[in-house]
């Protein structure tokens, strides 16, 4: 292990920065700790087991990773703004089933399908946004009030029952087939994780070349100041719930094409996991910092963090505790970074 | 900085100590298991067989389930985890047949075979399938029901869920001999408390409510049965002949107290166990059944503590 660890803290303690050299560090240093932590989890898993490290494994741990990482964004744009958002698990499921009642229950074509699952996704984000800036509801409340709404809401609409995607030749390639695959036989990364950096790659954009991703910042950053210098801070706050909310369809199709069926029960807890992953990737609950790179490292940790312990068989009741002890490690280590910079 | 490079540390330290015992045992069988559940007292009876039968029978068992009985993705993610460690066979109970098959198939491929338990997979990869018959043991609680009540008289049924094989069996099970066997008894209402305690409390304390005069209730799993314990008891309701499922200490302490006339309980530690050794025996390329009964019984007051029945009721 000492073989392993200098080579990822290559930095010299205690000596004083320059300014220029500080500000480099601020934006990238939480990333690097971040993605070191996920380099050591890859050599440390890879070390103690010989069946770690397959290409087959590899690719069950992105799979698993794609549906957790594309909430973990829905949620990285909300916490940015300074808010948090509950309704990320069970809207991916509400959906999941609404994509069901389009294509299965009408018979309606793909597209169609798809198509419904983000409108309804931006739709019901645009109703957090409402609750959160017309109404003045907090928004732990006003996400935990749509998070049980959309819960219900999707148990009432199927009937209870799990809908599938028999009917719909292709949907399930959404996720499960790979176009990558198509062109490197050898590497047959699924679609869903194509999708997954896709997503990532134009949040990405979203906030660091658009205005609505400015004033998400700065919404974070300062409310009342932005209101002041007269920005309809309402308007932008909604758009990036209703942003959020989109991608969860983008979500709610992940996972009801790789389950080849919207099962509505599913969902909670599922936003646990995303905001973990936010957390562990850097971005501040307080909001006004984040990054869309940082989450997707976040969500990767998570997932092969479960995968490796399971590959070493390590009981599940002892799984449980070690991701606990990481995520308050992580979020330790960026308070002490923060404490220094 | 020191702090980061101690944590990177405690990080992988994490990693290898909770590890290291791990990588020695390769040459022994592997046959991993992963379930409908992990931390609910049936599973860990169910575990509790299993590790039996790897005791007994030399081989190493693992045992894995998702939080909740709706985590259909993230089973999957386990099984294909297991599937990483190139194990030598595979026992799984389905959350969800379907979204399963891709990965089974690949397990087929790989030549691993794939034990069925608790409930059957839709497919004809598993080579067989170890569970209850829960359509006759859900007959057997309706002909007690009906020796308690009388054969006439109202009763109801709190169901934990209409999707899965087990919610739907036990559930037609009970409704298909009160229909063809006992005339004279009406089954009111059949509701579903979702297997929690909570819900199903208060699914039961409606139906009580809407029926004055209800003659006995029938609860299909541990916390439908629970549930509607929980709501005589709340409710103070007198004579309601209750027949629960499963045990666990809270439903065999309502039949020891009384509140409850009795219960049917499937054989856990019989499911773990048979499904190790069937697939030990799928693994040496031996015949098996396409289904394995793991058995059932009825209990109450009287033979609870009979050595048969004590055997297979878990706390």
């Amino acid at each position: 292990m000492s073989a392993v660890i200098p080579t990822l803290a290559p930095s010299t303690p205690g000596k004083p920065k320059s300014p220029l050299s500080r500000l480099i560090e601020m934006g990238t240093h939480q990333r690097l700790l971040a993605f070191a932590s996920l380099i050591v989890l890859l050599i440390g898993f890879s070390l103690v087991s010989p069946n770690f490290m397959q290409t087959s494994n590899m690719i069950a741990i992105l799979q698993a990773t794609s549906v957790n990482g594309v909430l973990a964004i829905a949620a990285t744009l909300v916490i940015i703004t300074g808010g948090i958002d509950l309704s990320v698990g069970t809207l991916m499921t509400f959906t999941a089933v609404m994509a069901g009642v389009v294509l299965t229950y009408a018979g309606m074509p793909l597209p169609l399908g798809v198509a419904a699952a983000i409108a309804t996704g931006a739709l019901c984000g645009l109703c957090s946004g409402t609750f959160v800036a017309k109404m003045k509801i907090p928004p732990f409340i006003a996400t935990l009030g749509m998070m049980l709404i959309l819960k219900g809401l999707s148990l009432v609409i199927s009937g209870t029952r799990p809908i599938y995607f028999n009917d719909t030749p292709g949907f399930d390639l959404i996720s499960r087939g790979s176009l990558i695959g198509e062109i490197i036989p050898a590497l047959p990364i699924p679609n869903g994780v194509l999708i997954l950096f896709l997503v990532a790659a134009a949040a990405s954009y979203i906030l660091g070349r658009t205005v609505l991703g400015r004033y998400a910042f700065a919404l974070g950053s300062n409310e009342e100041a932005v209101r002041l210098s007269g920005v309809n801070t309402d308007g932008w706050k909604m758009a990036i719930y209703a942003l959020a909310g989109g991608i969860c369809g983008i979500g709610g199709l992940l996972i009801a094409s790789r389950l080849n069926s919207a099962q509505p029960a599913l969902g909670l807890g599922y936003e646990l996991e995303a905001i973990a992953a936010v957390v562990i990737g850097g971005t501040s609950l307080s909001g006004g910092r984040g990054t869309i790179l940082g989450t997707l490292i976040g969500a990767l940790i998570m997932a092969v963090l479960t995968n490796g312990l399971r590959v070493l068989s390590v009981a599940q009741e002892w799984q449980t505790v070690v991701t606990g002890a990481i995520i308050i490690l992580a979020v330790y280590a960026d308070m002490m970074r923060r404490k220094k910079a | 900085m020191l702090t980061r490079r101690t944590l990177l540390g405690v990080i992988g330290a994490i990693t290898l100590s909770v590890t290291a015992p791990v990588a020695m045992a390769q040459e022994e069988i592997y046959i991993p298991l992963i379930s409908k559940g992990f931390q609910h007292q049936f599973w860990q009876a169910v575990k509790s067989g299993a590790d039996q039968a790897a005791a007994e029978f030399g081989v190493r068992v693992t045992f894995e389930g998702p939080d909740s009985e709706t985590m259909v993705d993230r089973q999957i993610d386990m099984l294909a985890a297991t599937l990483a460690n190139k194990p030598d066979a595979v026992g799984f109970a389905a959350l969800d047949s379907q979204a399963a098959i891709p990965l089974l198939r690949k397990a087929a491929e790989a030549g691993i075979p794939v034990v069925a338990f608790d409930s059957g997979v839709e497919s004809d990869i598993p080579v067989t399938t170890a569970t209850t018959d829960n359509v006759a043991a859900a007959a057997l609680a309706a002909d007690k029901m009906a020796e308690f009540i009388g054969g006439k008289g109202k009763v109801a049924v709190v169901a934990h869920d209409q999707t899965s094989r087990t919610g739907i069996d036990r559930r037609d099970g009970f409704l298909n001999r009160m229909a063809e066997a006992y005339p004279d008894i009406e089954v009111v209402s059949v509701q579903y408390g979702q297997g929690d305690q909570l819900q199903s409390t208060e699914v039961a304390k409606a139906i009580l409510t809407a029926n004055p005069g209800l003659a006995g209730m029938f609860g299909t799993n541990e916390g439908s049965a629970i549930g509607i314990v929980n709501a005589v008891r709340e409710m103070s309701a007198t004579d309601l002949v209750i027949i629960g499922y499963d045990s666990g200490k809270a439903q065999t302490n309502a039949i020891r107290e009384g509140v409850m006339a009795g219960a049917i309980t499937q054989n856990p530690v019989g499911i773990g166990y048979e499904t190790v050794k069937a697939a030990l025996s799928a693994y040496r390329g031996e015949a098996l059944p396409e289904v394995i009964d793991t058995g059932f019984y009825y209990y109450d007051a009287s033979n609870i503590d009979e050595a048969k029945i004590a055997a297979v009721l878990y706390d």
